[in-house]
């Protein structure tokens, strides 16, 4: 088992490290100067050179590539060219509230998917069949950007039924201030029994949180009605029925139980999309998060950070495929005896 | 032909769809009443109007016409799947047939380089890349179709790895038979279907990537008609102009969901196994 | 008469699979249906569980239970008699038992939906698995790591626990090895004299029937052709199909 998971830690460093220097090799061929953005659009050129020597920039590309590797490992992630401050740290502030945002859109999607595909599994063909399989196209075929403003119009704005923006309502930072070691404000809230944050912040995550669960949901539960279909007709569905099982446990206990491993294995890959389209959202709903740091970085130019932002979401996915390399083992014993 | 439509409601429905906004894209300039404000015509006298007859859609904050942009936008996030794909099939299916047939070093060494991209999706991965160049259509095709290519290797060296393990294929080698005729006569007719499949599946999906990656500013610029950037310059007046974004937003809606039908019927008529989940 | 089965037909859309006009099993005594693959076996034994209709078919006829009427039962009072009553075993033990699943878990959890505490569960099982030869730390195992006859005789055991009265085998023994095959035989043998159990024994081993069984049904192209006491339908075959699949059985010739 130790074996398993060591290979699999050390593909996934490799396939990362392919990642960043891929992404360098791309940032290196574009025309463009990011000592402008160090030094400002005033700077001298005595300046400028000193920005460019200063972010290493007239070493030649495989030593500043070597020289990131070696940073990453003690910690030392550069230091972004707009902030400047030390990337890692700005992603460390920024991180925990895309975390939260991607992490509670999941959980939606899968409290909505694996049901209705469940549904059209046990009544394939009627049309409660064909309208969630409608749905779930149309999930997969949304821009999510759209959908975000659409919503906000529609729930915010007219029927003012929930927050615009933000997090939590700004108000309670001076009523209620929040206590908190992970950032995360529902989290947080709920771990210092702060009730009028954690409603306020939950009301503020409904939105997003739905918007970005549109995509996984759909897959989820096209997933979940293809998987349960094809156990349906094996045999060791029908002895369950003959041992006089009602057809609720034959497909919720017994079929279920065989599609939640092919399902976990969709949800890394649904994890890695949901971040990316955490990102395209947080603007529109102000969420304080990664989203909002990548795109400063982008239009500043800002190389190290685009750089640390893509390296932190390659090591989110890998955790998360990771993650469900081991919870596939622990739900399917035929994995662990192989 | 026939039969293959009325098969699926699925395949008839976005295949129709699929086809009017290509036959849309064509005729954009002979359908917009105002082709100028498509290109870098501005009025911003009429600026911020609502629909009416005269503009149906309304008219954006520099007062061009929504509905003729919209319908020009159908010209560019198409051509920019349509590139991106050839580029991807160009690209990934030599290589794919290259690893597939041959095996060995020239498989391990490409599925190597290939495999780094198929660990990401494709989002992810054009996101990344188009950060760091500068922001035009063409960076955009560029950086979507750099993450496409592999997906096509695989598909491809998995159909060649089979066919080349063949009795036949043996003999014909053994013939004396050189390996592009084998390749262009057994090979590639095999991958013909999944191909369609997948390329059909994939338009939805480079549409998507695109027209997110202009909402970004990473793409197309002002004053090319495409359907993200129109989302991402309406935002502003959301609130009281909803059609700036009400109906670019609805344009990439229908015509994803309308090559996602179409991919969709046609793997359940033509390839039911195979499916490659982005 | 335990079961008794008139006029049953299964059909496809109108197509008729299987035609049973009259097979009676008593308790006490092991009744074979024998014939080809196809010619319609299985569909019976789905179609006594009511169970037909999961694979698309329509069921006309009577099948009784000790005089109780099964065709057309309400779909609650059949889940009582199903497994509790009338248990089955399947072809493939190691196909039919859910490879996720501890096989103890599906036996009492079985045990648990007809009623049973869980304590009383857990002993009827380990009594169940003792009969049948097996070591009761065996249900911690799951399905991949049983041989087929383990899992065959966990199946037996499990009708033993539920007190079935009826066991219906659709192909037991055709995918075990022919020593594994013996070992199940006998104790299929045994639920017929020490608990008086009505087995109805499907097969297309015509060699198997006539060495378990006590009276067999003759099925061919979902038509039952021929029924008698196995002595008389294999030694004085009535119908020309018998003749030839008695032919068609081979046998040890000793050369001189």
């Amino acid at each position: 088992m130790t074996y398993y998971v060591t290979r699999r830690v050390a593909l996934a460093l490799v396939v990362v490290a392919g990642v960043v220097i891929l992404t360098f090799v791309i940032a290196d061929v574009v025309p463009g100067d990011p000592a402008v953005s160090w030094a400002g659009p005033h700077a001298s050129a005595a300046q400028l050179a000193r920005a460019r020597q200063h972010l290493g920039l007239d070493r030649p590309l495989l030593v500043r590539i070597g020289a990131y590797f070696g940073g990453i490992v003690i910690g030392n992630w550069g230091t972004s060219v707009h902030t400047h401050r030390p990337v890692l740290s700005d992603i460390g502030t920024a991180a925990p509230a895309t975390l939260e945002l991607v992490i509670a859109a999941l959980i939606l999607a899968v409290l909505v998917g694996v049901p209705l595909g469940l549904v059209c599994a046990r009544w394939p063909g009627r049309w409660a069949d064909h309208v969630i399989r409608v749905g779930s196209v149309l999930g997969v075929s949304m821009p999510i950007f759209w959908l975000a403003l659409i919503l906000q119009l529609v729930f915010a704005q007219r029927l003012r039924l929930l927050p615009v923006a933000g997090q939590y309502d700004p108000n309670l930072v001076f009523t209620h201030p929040l206590a908190g070691r992970t950032q995360m404000a529902v989290v947080d809230a709920l771990v210092s029994g702060n009730w009028p944050v954690l409603t306020s912040s939950l009301e503020h995550l409904t939105l997003p949180a739905v918007v970005v669960a549109a995509y996984p949901a759909g897959v989820i539960a096209r997933m979940t009605r293809a998987q349960v279909l094809d156990t349906v007709g094996e045999a060791h569905v029908q002895m369950v029925r003959a041992l006089g099982f009602p057809e609720r446990s034959v497909f919720g206990a017994f079929a279920m139980k065989l599609a939640w491993n092919p399902i976990a294995a969709v949800l890394a890959l649904v994890f890695a999309y949901s971040l990316v389209n955490t990102f395209l959202v947080e603007s529109i709903f102000d969420w304080p998060g990664l989203g909002s740091y990548a795109a400063a970085a982008v239009s500043t130019l800002d190389t190290p950070a685009i750089v640390g932002v893509t390296l932190f979401v390659a090591i989110a996915y890998v955790a998360a495929n990771l993650v469900v390399d081991l919870v596939q083992a622990a739900l399917d014993p035929r994995i662990r005896l192989r | 032909m026939r039969r293959l439509l009325a098969s699926s409601p699925l395949i008839t429905a976005g295949g129709a769809v699929a086809l009017l906004i290509v036959l849309v894209a064509l005729a954009a300039p002979l359908l917009a009443p105002f082709p100028a404000d498509a290109g870098s015509a501005t009025h911003p006298v009429s600026a911020l109007q609502a629909p009416s007859l005269h503009h149906l859609f309304g008219t954006d904050q520099v007062g061009r016409d929504v509905f003729s942009r919209v319908l020009y936008g159908a010209r560019v996030s198409p051509l920019v799947a349509l590139l991106v794909l050839v580029i991807a099939c160009v690209v990934g299916i030599p290589l794919g047939v290259a690893a597939g047939y041959f095996g060995g070093v020239v498989d391990e060494g490409i599925m190597r380089v290939t495999d780094i991209f198929l660990a990401f999706p494709s989002l992810l991965l054009s996101l990344a890349f188009a950060a760091v160049l500068p922001p035009s259509l063409t960076s955009l095709t560029i950086a979507i179709a750099i993450t496409w290519w592999p997906w096509y290797t695989r598909l491809i060296r998995g159909q060649a790895a089979s066919v080349a393990g063949r009795p036949y294929v043996e003999s014909c080698r053994a013939l004396g038979i050189p390996a592009w005729r084998i390749l262009l006569r057994h090979v590639l007719p095999n991958s013909v279907t999944p191909l369609i499949v997948q390329v059909s599946l994939d338009v939805g999906g480079v549409i998507l990537t695109a027209s997110a990656l202009s909402f970004l500013g990473l793409g197309a610029q002002d004053p090319t008609p495409d359907w993200g950037l129109m989302v991402a310059e309406g935002q502003n007046y959301f609130t009281t102009q909803w059609w700036l974004v009400t109906y670019p937003g609805l344009a990439i809606l229908v015509t994803a969901l309308a090559f996602n039908l179409l991919g969709d019927g046609l793997r359940d008529v033509l390839d039911p196994r195979r499916v490659i989940i982005r | 008469m335990k079961l008794e089965i008139r006029g049953l037909e299964v059909s496809f859309s109108g197509h008729a699979v299987a035609t049973v006009g009259e097979l009676d099993v008593d308790a006490g005594e092991i009744v074979g249906l024998a014939g080809e693959s196809g010619s319609g076996k299985s569909m019976t034994i789905l179609a006594v569980l009511g169970l037909a209709g999961t694979a698309g078919a329509t069921v006309t006829g009577s099948v009784r239970l000790d005089g109780q009427e099964l065709i057309g039962m309400s779909g609650a009072r059949l889940r009582a008699v199903r497994g509790r009553r009338v248990a089955a075993i399947f072809q493939s033990p190691s196909l039919a038992f859910n490879p996720v699943y501890r096989v103890g878990r599906i036996v009492h959890r079985t045990l648990r939906l007809h009623g049973l505490s869980a304590a009383e569960a857990g002993q009827r099982a380990d009594a169940a698995l003792r009969s049948v030869l097996l070591a009761p730390d065996l249900l911690r195992r799951y399905p991949s790591q049983l041989s087929g006859g383990q899992l065959q005789r966990v199946a037996i055991a499990l009708a033993l626990a539920l007190r079935a009265e009826v066991l219906l085998a659709d192909e037991p023994t055709s995918a075990l090895d022919v020593t594994v095959q013996a070992e199940v035989l006998e104790l299929l043998r045994e639920l017929r004299d020490e608990r008086g159990m009505a087995i109805l024994f499907v097969s297309h081993d015509l060699a198997v029937i006539a060495e378990l069984c006590d009276r067999v049904a003759i099925m061919r192209a979902g038509q039952v052709v021929e029924t008698g006491p196995v002595a008389q339908v294999t030694t004085a075959p009535r119908h020309d199909y018998t003749r030839e699949l008695l032919a068609a059985v081979p046998r040890l010739e000793v050369r001189p």
